[in-house]
């Protein structure tokens, strides 16, 4: 079917256009912007902030361009007197109900509302100013986030998040008129209710008023004391996603550049999330071949089927609040920065003759629930806590700027060893689908002795965008103790967004669903999308972010956890074997059923 | 010039009439395209308040083609001071229902909802009573139509219909996006029928009498009656129905205190008139010919010199701040400063020009604010400003 085009004039300029298109993107296809802020690209219209509004030709009134569709003829003027001073008198409205002390604001410099007041170039302000016949409250009690409601514009691009893509709904708008405002629950603060710490309000939010808290100063000082050694790990999306706060095009990969910028930030040792990632496909795998086992030869009637995976503490915590009854299906296993954060007090400590209680383990992270995670009061595995401070992307990109590091230009640098040694495996944990995949690279060449059975390794059925995606492999010819897995069809499914984890719970609970594995990552795109990688995050800069990941994993010589030497060495040293006795003190863990509220 | 005309009462709305099993069926018995054409030709303006032909409506949602369609009493009633529709549903509720069944029978609708305001909840039983007896005659002759009563939350802005259509899904009651309009993409997604119930109320009139009985009624653009709440300083308060088109001074002759000094048309949202403007003033829906001419969802308040337009102005302005959904810029924040603005210049705190700020203020407000309820503040901010600029000062 092809979609009809239609004329309309922009700006006198005649042009054609798909019928139906909103005027905000006509306008955009046209080389026109128009202002927004209650617009984003992953969500749904809400045309409330009306910063957007243009002239149409003979409408009295101006109309919202990202909600108008063009019709045939419509005469649209984007930046006429009257549009411009409407929207002046927008952004001057906005400006006098904001708490506006933007030297002291943490999106200083990266904020929508900023952006415009300096576009229209506001420079007085001749309405009264709200703020103090406000009380306002600042929410600083999650680990995670920081909630200021001075800041908020009340466009709602959160409360659309938290619903439309994650389902979780622990952002409301409560009251009306001046009072209207973004909530939660009886107001309870953020750690106390539903919300997962994922942070995609954070990602989406135009303003200051929901950021992740933030640990740059404590990092630095731990920097900066001589009795630390200061040890950080970084995420397999992180490489992906930094360059983007740092002058590159999304999708570009700046592995190289940001191991080199972390050692010249002054950490002690620069290693890799990816390694854990690889120890967790050997730990994870041999669990769920453990449960097929227990289920298909032991007859166990106990044995919890589907496994779910457990990398992503959003979505951890999304099922401890909503599928309580459904704990037992998590993995045990830890995330990688969980194991990573265990294994850099005990095994590293060892080997590099380091005391434990000097070892200060931080970790770049892609995510603001992995702040919560790192503060869970069970992360204490090492005898130590785990892992101590964990930065965004964000949080890295500021450093970086901070220390006047001049990015583009550093020379490609390695990771320290020990812990520094990944797999193409390990890297594609920052995409959705990528666990899955890797798990299906392990797990079939140590049942069968072969390859899984796609070109070049790539698993492309779990691949892509899709909210849901299924996939089967059929076991063939096992190795001899794996025969009882000969024909067996391995049943998967992917899932990315909240929003898409609860269709998948609801139809394992209903019954409709025989999966044996289950992957589930809270963000959109998974890590590559996550709540702490830069903003803007969109559909078209995911997809960017994805390539760039597959592309890291094509170019590994090494493509198989399996295969991870620095892993192999791991479990010959120290671990001994997956899910042995050490594997479970240091690398497994259990759940807390939550509230729903 | 407006044109001159004398105050002519009219008492059909409230009429009794103990037909409505007879004038149902004639109803049913008629085609969708007749009905229309009836509505049209009788150019009954909706009375809710923006005025929209009423057999257009019918019309443009008749022609859709979908599984569900709905049929949507708005009793909202949330202007200040107004009961004009508490009145009819008490008085005659089987006029409103006829008239739902029709638009039913007109447009294949099978469910209707009454969307009943908070506060008049002791309505319901009775209302129940009735459409019992409805449907219990539908049922006899095997029409398929399901009337319910929604009971509303109480914030004024639920009585915008596409905030109506979000509160009864559940939502939060804040007004949509338009297009699409609901006879498109109404409650639940489907076409849906929004009538007042007093729109709703003379349809019955339409259908019983012909729509000649109605047009002959009013003035050009402005046809039939309307109920009018009349309140403010007049010696007889109480709800009234008049001939559309009728001018100010008339009006205030018939209703005013002898010291009347500026008359309030249409509520909060409405206009202020100042006495030297009566003359000029006609009652009724803006057409292309007549002069200033101001419609009204039916209050009437009066004002004598005792008052202080100030006062008005800051009252209508509380009640705005207040009950402002709160979601789009212009509104929410428009209206705290249009309120603080006054408040300012009141107390010497902002010079006299700060008015025109505001003023301009308004007018944005004006074109771009989401919903009916933003945009039209500037009604009655511009009407006492400019006409009582200096009460605003001094
Ligand atoms: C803020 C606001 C409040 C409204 N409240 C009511 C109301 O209480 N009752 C009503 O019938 N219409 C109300 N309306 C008008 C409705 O949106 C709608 O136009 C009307 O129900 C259509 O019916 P009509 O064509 O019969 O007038 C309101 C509109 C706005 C903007
Ligand atoms: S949210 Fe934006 S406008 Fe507000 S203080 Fe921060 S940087 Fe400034
Ligand atoms: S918190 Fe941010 S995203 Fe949410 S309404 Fe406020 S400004 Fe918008
Ligand atoms: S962090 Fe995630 S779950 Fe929590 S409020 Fe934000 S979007 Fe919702
Ligand atoms: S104009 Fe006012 S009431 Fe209407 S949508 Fe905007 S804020 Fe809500
Ligand atoms: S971007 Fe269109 S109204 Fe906000």
């Amino acid at each position: 079917m092809t979609t009809q085009k239609i004329n309309i004039t922009l700006n006198g300029y005649n042009v054609k256009v798909d019928k139906g298109t909103m005027i905000l993107d006509a306008a955009k296809e046209n080389g026109i912007i128009i202002p927004t802020l209650c617009y984003h690209k992953d969500l749904c219209v809400a045309g409330n902030c009306r910063v957007c509004v243009v002239e149409v030709a003979g409408q009295k009134r101006l109309s919202a361009a990202c909600a108008t569709p063009c019709e045939e003829g419509m005469e649209v003027m984007t930046n006429s007197l009257r549009v411009r001073n409407s929207r002046k008198h927008i952004i001057e409205l906005l400006l006098s109900e904001h708490n506006a002390d933007c030297t002291k604001c943490y999106r200083n410099g990266s904020c929508e509302l900023q952006e415009l007041a300096s576009e229209y170039k506001i420079m007085t302000q001749d309405f009264i100013e709200l703020v103090p016949f406000k009380t306002y409250t600042i929410d600083m009690f999650s680990p995670s986030i920081i909630k200021d409601d001075s800041k908020c514009i009340r466009c709602q691009r959160c409360v659309r998040t938290c619903s439309e893509l994650q389902g979780v709904n622990a952002l409301t708008v409560s009251h009306k008129g001046d009072l209207m405002k973004i909530t939660t629950f009886m107001e309870k603060p953020m750690s106390a209710v539903v919300c997962t710490n994922c942070g995609q309000c954070v990602n989406h939010c135009p303003t200051g008023a929901l950021v992740e808290k933030n640990y740059i100063e404590e990092v630095w000082e731990a920097i900066a004391n001589p009795d630390k050694h200061v040890v950080v790990q970084t995420a397999p999306a992180v490489r992906i996603g930094l360059g983007e706060e740092l002058g590159f095009m999304p999708g570009t990969r700046n592995t190289g550049k940001m191991v080199a910028a972390l050692k010249r930030l002054g950490f002690d040792s620069v290693l890799d999330t990816d390694f854990t990632a690889d120890l967790t496909i050997m730990e994870e795998g041999t669990e769920l071949l453990g449960r097929l086992k227990k289920a298909l030869v032991d007859k166990d009637p106990d044995v919890k089927l589907p496994m779910a995976t457990s990398c992503s503490p959003g979505w951890i915590k999304y099922i401890e609040h909503m599928y309580p009854e459904y704990l037992g299906n998590l993995s045990t296993c830890k995330s990688p920065q969980q194991m990573f954060g265990a294994l850099v007090k005990t095994y590293y400590a060892k080997a590099r003759n380091l005391d434990p209680s000097k070892i200060v383990s931080v970790s770049i992270m892609p995510c603001t629930a992995k702040k919560f995670e790192a503060a869970r009061p069970e992360m204490l595995d090492s005898g130590y806590r785990d892992v101590d401070y964990v930065l965004t992307t964000r949080e890295l990109a500021i450093m970086i700027k901070q220390a006047g590091i001049n990015f583009p230009a550093l020379e490609e640098a390695k990771y320290d060893r020990l812990m520094g040694d990944s797999t193409g495996a390990g890297v594609i944990f920052g995409a959705t689908g990528g666990v899955m995949e890797a798990a299906l690279r392990t797990a079939y060449e140590i049942v069968t002795g072969r390859e899984v059975p796609f070109a070049n390794l790539e698993i492309t059925p779990v691949r892509g965008m899709e909210g849901v995606r299924e996939a089967s492999v059929k076991i063939e010819n096992p190795k001899k103790e794996w025969a009882f897995l000969d024909n067996v069809e391995l049943k998967c499914v992917v899932a990315h967004g909240l929003v898409n984890a609860k269709t998948v719970m609801d139809s394992v609970k209903s019954g409709k669903a025989d999966y044996h594995f289950i992957e589930i990552m809270a963000c959109p795109g998974g890590c590559l999308g996550g709540g702490g990688q830069p903003i803007p995050t969109s559909p078209e800069i995911r997809k960017k972010r994805a390539e760039a990941i597959y592309a890291e994993d094509a170019s590994m010589p090494v493509r198989k956890s399996h295969e991870n030497q620095e892993v192999i060495k791991l479990y010959k040293d120290f671990l001994k074997e997956p899910n042995g006795e050490l594997s479970h003190k240091l690398l497994h863990t259990k759940y807390t059923r939550r509230e729903r509220f | 010039m407006a044109t001159s005309y004398q105050l002519k009462r009219a008492d059909f709305i409230f009429k009794n009439e103990n037909d409505w099993e007879q004038v149902l069926s004639k109803i049913l018995n008629r085609t969708s395209q007749d009905l229309i054409n009836e509505l049209i030709s009788s150019e009954l303006k909706g009375r809710g308040g923006a005025g929209f032909p009423t057999g257009l409506k019918w019309k443009v949602a008749s022609e859709l083609e979908a599984p569900e369609k709905y049929v949507i009493c708005n009793a909202d009633e949330g202007e200040p001071g107004t009961f004009k529709d508490r009145e009819i549903l008490e008085r005659v509720p089987y006029k409103v229902l006829t008239a739902m069944v029709a638009c039913a029978h007109v447009i294949g609708a099978k469910e209707g909802y009454i969307y009943l305001r908070g506060e008049y909840k002791f309505l319901e039983p009775e209302l129940e009573k009735v459409i019992d007896e409805f449907e219990y005659y539908l049922k006899e002759i095997n029409f398929d139509f399901k009337i319910r009563v929604f009971m509303g939350s109480g914030a004024y802005i639920c009585g915008e219909e596409t905030a109506l259509f979000e509160s009864m899904e559940g939502k939060r009651g804040e007004p949509r996006n338009k297009p699409p309009y609901p006879t498109n993409y109404g409650y639940n997604g489907a076409p849906t029928v929004i009538n007042n119930v007093e729109t709703l109320a003379h349809t019955f009139t339409i259908f019983k009498y012909g729509a000649k009985k109605f047009y002959d009624l009013g003035v050009q653009y402005s046809r039939g009656t309307k109920l009018f709440s009349v309140s403010g300083d007049t010696p007889k308060p109480g709800i009234y129905e008049l001939e559309l088109g009728m001018s100010l001074q008339d009006f205030v002759f018939e209703f005013g205190d002898g010291d009347t000094k500026a008359v309030q048309v249409g509520g909060a949202s409405g206009f202020l008139v100042p006495r030297k403007k009566f003359a000029d003033t006609a009652i009724g829906f803006q057409g292309k010919l007549t002069g200033i001419s101001l419609p009204t969802g039916g209050s009437m308040m009066l004002f004598n010199s005792s008052r202080s337009m100030y006062n008005v102005l800051d009252n209508y302005l509380e009640f705005f701040r207040e009950e402002s959904c709160g979601q789009c810029t212009p509104c929410r924040v428009g209206c705290q400063q249009l309120l603080l603005g006054i408040k300012a210049v009141k107390r010497g705190e902002k010079p006299a020009s700060y008015l025109d700020k505001l003023l301009s203020l308004t007018e944005t407000m004006q074109v771009t604010a989401k919903c009916g309820l933003g945009q039209s503040v500037a009604n009655s901010f511009s009407s006492i400003v400019e006409n009582f600029r200096e009460e605003m000062i001094y």
